[in-house]
């Protein structure tokens, strides 16, 4: 039993490196920019176990020193996160009978639903431990990551320029690992083009709310198309 | 800037962070049978937006500009051709990470 434990633990863990490198460079980099706001490492931590949504909090370090209104950051928040919805739409039927639930949909953020949404996730033996474990992980992650900006400040001694390339690594590895385990790809064309007519029209900062109600529609379209969801 | 204001900052954030990601449980997660059309998007999103996501984190890139989106293009590139060859995703996402590292610290 232990052993199989171990064994869980390890899985989970080989999962989520690609997010280690990823979320302890930008928790570190998010913890260095709020210390020199003057926002020291309790800000940092209270941040990061609160929020615990990546681009948000950088965001959030402008609303924070800018001493926006609450609606301003309240709007701002919906506009940046408004993508979490989707993430929990898709998660419904697999996270339906979980033990830990709050916890996991607490947790579900870019990285970590990129790991629990893949087919390996629902095949894995152990499918309720790997969720929990990857959740568990990539959250302590990112909590590190912050404390350790913060403290540090610039004193890192290594160079970790494009190191945060890990995470579109990640997301470009399950794209191609969903596209070769299916037939039909017509969903994962529709999300590609959206967002880069998306971006193309809108621009880098305003493109995501566009290209997600464009994927939305597109995808309702097509819901009567044969073989689209490779069942 | 005082504290308070701050702290409350943080609090409205994280809360409105909390209801996107609770609210679709909350609507159909009690349900028995969830609505066809949200089980339908919930098997077809992840596919598009997994495409999506790959877009945003190369929305910076600058194609006019020098270098052109090259360390990017390349990277991606190593990423695929290693994914399809081997399919063993750690080692994708390593070896695209150092190709990248290696090109914007020293190459470009």
């Amino acid at each position: 039993m232990k052993c199989s434990n171990w064994e869980k633990m390890k899985n989970a863990f080989v999962a989520t490196i690609p997010v280690m490198a990823g979320y302890i460079v930008l928790g570190i980099g998010f913890g260095m920019v709020l210390r020199t706001r003057d926002y020291g490492v309790l800000w940092a931590l209270a941040m990061s176990v609160f929020i615990y949504a990546g681009s948000m909090q950088y965001v959030a370090i402008d609303l924070l020193t800018g001493g926006v209104s609450l609606i301003t950051a309240a709007l701002t928040t919906l506009a940046v996160n408004a993508r979490h919805l989707f993430y929990s739409i898709s998660m419904i039927d697999k996270y339906r009978n979980q033990k830990k639930k709050p916890f996991l949909i607490f947790g579900l953020t870019d990285e970590t639903y990129s790991l629990v949404c893949s087919d390996a996730a629902e095949k894995s033996k152990d499918s309720s431990s790997y969720y929990f474990l990857v959740t568990l992980f990539d959250y302590l992650y990112w909590i590190t990551g912050s404390v350790i900006g913060s403290l540090l400040g610039s004193l890192l001694p290594f160079r970790t320029e494009g190191i945060d390339f890990a995470l579109t690594a990640l997301f470009l590895t399950v794209f191609v690992e969903q596209w070769l385990t299916s037939k039909n790809h017509l969903a994962a064309i529709i999300g590609v083009v959206s967002s880069v007519i998306c971006l193309l029209i809108f621009g880098s900062d305003h493109f995501l709310i566009p290209a997600m109600l464009l994927i939305t529609l597109l995808l309702t379209l097509m819901r009567n198309k044969e073989g689209i969801t490779n069942e | 800037m005082n504290n308070m204001h701050a702290i409350l900052l943080i609090a409205v954030i994280s809360a409105v962070t909390m209801l996107l990601r609770f609210l679709p449980f909350w609507i159909f997660g009690n349900n028995r049978e969830t609505p066809k059309f949200i089980n339908y998007l919930g098997k077809v999103l992840p596919y598009a937006i997994m495409g999506m996501l790959v877009v945003f984190c190369l929305k910076g890139v600058s194609l006019l500009a020098s270098p052109h989106g090259l360390p990017e293009l390349i990277s991606c590139a190593v990423v695929v051709v290693l994914h399809i060859w081997k399919r063993n995703t750690p080692l994708s996402i390593v070896c695209g990470t150092v190709c990248y590292m290696l090109l914007v610290q020293l190459v470009f």
